[in-house]
């Protein structure tokens, strides 16, 4: 099952004909992703990779039926990118891009949010990896070989960071679902919580990691969601103990700015909410793997 | 990005905020200048540095005389100024600004903000001004008014009222006050700023609504549609490790610690500094090398993290994925060779061709830790900063005995 993509759906990719998203379809398509086509204003009517390129969303989805998007647009121009995603009626829709404006992600959001939930564009990053759901469709620029196909959900902002629980699960022969990546910045498409609602949902998927960072206070309603309604085990992993206050770390939205954000009052707020913590980075491995085992 | 005071009031003033007569100097003679332009006989003399709490570093003063203008401003400029807020290393005071004092009626705190979790931007006030918010909200959250502006209509001239009410302005003032919190929002959105602060906002004792203080923070993501705000970067205020750092696109934050990070990712960066943590050491910076680490770029980021003299051991932690770790060590061998390096590296690769990698780093000849897992790698740092300070102390000491 997993979430979000599978084998079968249909994948465009916006800002196609340019160099990092010609990589990238490339090796999505590599992996296996159903990519039909792609989006470059200005280039309709070209082939490129094999595939029809369209000068817009609209006319994309009207020949190839196409599903999930995935953005690779430059910063200046993502968010128009996004939301004409949105409009054109693609139901799920990947940014990579990093550093779009935190104005333009605020418009962007009051615009996905026009539509009802059951008609709203799914949108996860911008700055992120892209979700993969192992063995069926990659929908992002990460290395597809370190997943293994399995039951567990992972949803988390960095991308490396991600990478390394994996591999770490992989070591440990513990398969994934799906991993979400809903990216680093301060504002993003979907959150903690919006992810954990899809799991919950998904039959194919048995136990939760949530990999989060200091700043905001996603995490936290995510545990909250978990404690009220989630059924399958989360557990959780936060980055930026060794954070100082106030200081961006890397990622726009990593930033203790007020109280309940850093990674220790993140942790104790979690462990209050029944959430099982990964005590170190380097045991998000085992702790999913002594959940799994206590099933 | 932060701004001086000086710079924000600049902007505040094209959008209909009032301010204080004043003027920045460089220096005491120039100071002297300003005082002698403005029309008051009682002049404040404010460092202007990034951040709040200046008073108490002795960077606000009061001068009755052209003299202690001079005076104040020979005392702040060129000193490194610690306050609460700028940690221990403290901030260089290179301009100061040369205002005229405002007799003070009432104190109100104002400021305006973009907030993440409800993705709009919201206004916050209260009557109570003079203290910072987080004070506010200790000791009167009762008064602290907060309104959410619509993205898509923008601020309403009835929210912008209710604001004005709660700010317990009197009738005579309220135009003025609406003209202010609409002028302060019209700011924040039209040039990307996230946050826009001013504390306190006064009531003077002539009846006039005037910002004594005014700070401004903008997002870095939007500087390539705001030129003339990036113009306003003033690198004196910033660690010049992350100026070097920002030249090279690096993301580096410099920490107190001995152990010396590069890594790529942002999160990974973090999760193996709280490893470097458990493991009983503390980091000397962040580092995310991103993830093109190309062998010019890894050289550049080992010079970055050398050339603080307090690392006593360098850790390495990359995770692959459009990135090869063939490529990886390849750059690690041959920074090492072209800074010579003195002090222990270790490194830890893993993901896309992690064999290939870790082999050209065994047979480079160099004295490099390999490190196979997260856990490792910080236990093999920290037993290798630990070895290199016991060095340094029997070193110490066998030079005391001599």
């Amino acid at each position: 099952m997993a979430i979000l993509i599978n084998k079968t759906t249909r994948i465009i990719v916006q800002g196609f004909t340019g160099k990092i998203g010609s990589f990238h379809a490339q090796d999505m398509i590599n992996y296996g992703s159903n990519v039909v086509g792609g989006v470059t204003p200005g280039k309709g009517g070209q082939r490129h990779l094999g595939l029809p390129v369209f000068n817009t969303v609209r006319q994309a989805i009207a020949e190839t039926g196409a599903e999930a998007s995935i953005i690779f647009v430059p910063p200046a121009f993502a968010a128009d990118s996004i939301m004409e995603a949105a409009d054109a009626g693609i139901q799920y829709c990947v940014a990579i891009t990093d550093g779009i404006p935190t104005q333009d992600m605020m418009k962007v959001k009051n615009y996905l949010r026009r539509a009802t939930k059951q008609n709203r564009m799914m949108l996860t990053g911008p700055n992120c990896a892209g979700t993969i759901s192992p063995g069926q469709a990659m929908l992002g620029i990460m290395p597809g070989h370190i997943y293994m196909r399995g039951h567990v959900g992972v949803v988390g902002r960095s991308g490396t960071l991600g990478y390394e629980a994996a591999d770490q699960m992989k070591a440990l022969g513990i398969g994934i679902s799906t991993s979400v990546g809903i990216g680093g910045d301060p504002i993003n498409g979907s959150s903690h919580r919006d992810i954990l609602e899809k799991f919950e949902e998904d039959s194919d998927t048995k136990v939760v990691l949530m990999i989060g960072e200091i700043g905001g206070q996603q995490e936290i309603d995510a545990g909250m969601y978990a404690r009220d309604h989630m059924t399958k085990p989360l557990v959780a992993y936060i980055a930026g103990l060794t954070a100082p206050e106030g200081r961006r770390m890397g990622h726009a939205g990593a930033i203790i700015s007020s109280a309940g954000e850093s990674a220790a009052e993140k942790v104790a707020l979690l462990k209050e909410l029944g959430v099982t913590i990964c005590p170190t980075p380097s045991a998000m491995g085992e702790t999913v793997a002594k959940v799994l085992a206590g099933l | 990005m932060d701004i001086h005071e000086y710079q924000a009031k600049e902007i505040l003033t094209g959008y209909g905020v009032r301010i204080a007569e004043g003027g920045v100097a460089h220096s005491p003679e120039e100071a002297v200048q300003r005082s002698r332009e403005i029309s008051s006989k009682v002049w404040v003399v404010k460092a202007q540095i990034h951040s709040g709490a200046r008073g108490k570093a002795g960077g606000i003063r009061l001068c009755k005389t052209h003299d202690e203008v001079e005076a104040a401003a020979q005392d702040m400029l060129g000193k490194i100024m610690v306050t609460r807020q700028t940690g221990p290393a403290g901030k260089v005071c290179s301009r100061v600004y040369v205002e005229a004092a405002t007799d003070i009626a009432r104190e109100i705190y104002f400021c305006i903000l973009v907030d993440r979790s409800t993705e709009r931007i919201v206004m916050i006030g209260s009557s109570q001004g003079g203290m910072e918010i987080e004070e506010l909200v200790e000791t009167h959250p009762d008064v602290i008014k907060k309104i959410y502006v619509e993205p898509a209509v923008g601020l309403q001239e009835f929210q912008a009222r209710e604001m004005a009410f709660a700010l317990d302005i009197d009738d005579s003032l309220l135009n003025q006050a609406i003209k202010t919190i609409k002028g302060c929002y019209r700011a924040l959105r039209d040039l990307d700023a996230n946050m826009l602060e001013i504390n306190p906002l006064v009531v003077s004792n002539n009846g006039e609504l005037i910002a004594l203080d005014a700070k401004m923070n903008f997002d870095t993501n939007a500087l390539f549609r705001r030129h003339k705000i990036f113009e306003l970067r003033d690198n004196s205020q910033i660690d010049p490790r992350e100026v070097a750092a920002a030249d090279h696109d690096l993301s580096y934050i410099g920490l107190d610690g001995d152990i010396g990070c590069m890594i790529n990712g942002a999160g990974l960066a973090m999760a193996t500094m709280d490893m470097i943590k458990l493991a009983g050491g503390e980091p000397a910076n962040f580092l995310d090398v991103g993830g093109g680490a190309s062998a010019e770029r890894t050289e550049k980021a080992f010079r970055l993290v050398l050339a603080d003299k307090g690392v006593k051991a360098m850790l390495v932690n990359i995770f692959a994925g459009i990135n090869r770790c063939d490529w990886i060590a390849e750059g690690v061998v041959s920074a090492v060779r072209n800074i010579d390096m003195k002090i222990p590296l270790i490194v830890r690769l893993s993901g896309t061709n992690v064999e290939a990698g870790r082999k050209i780093i065994a047979d480079s000849g160099l004295p490099i830790i390999m490190a196979e897992t997260l856990a490792d790698a910080a236990e093999k740092a920290v037993k290798a900063r630990n070895a290199v300070v016991a060095a340094e102390s029997n070193m110490a000491e066998r030079r005391r005995g001599e």
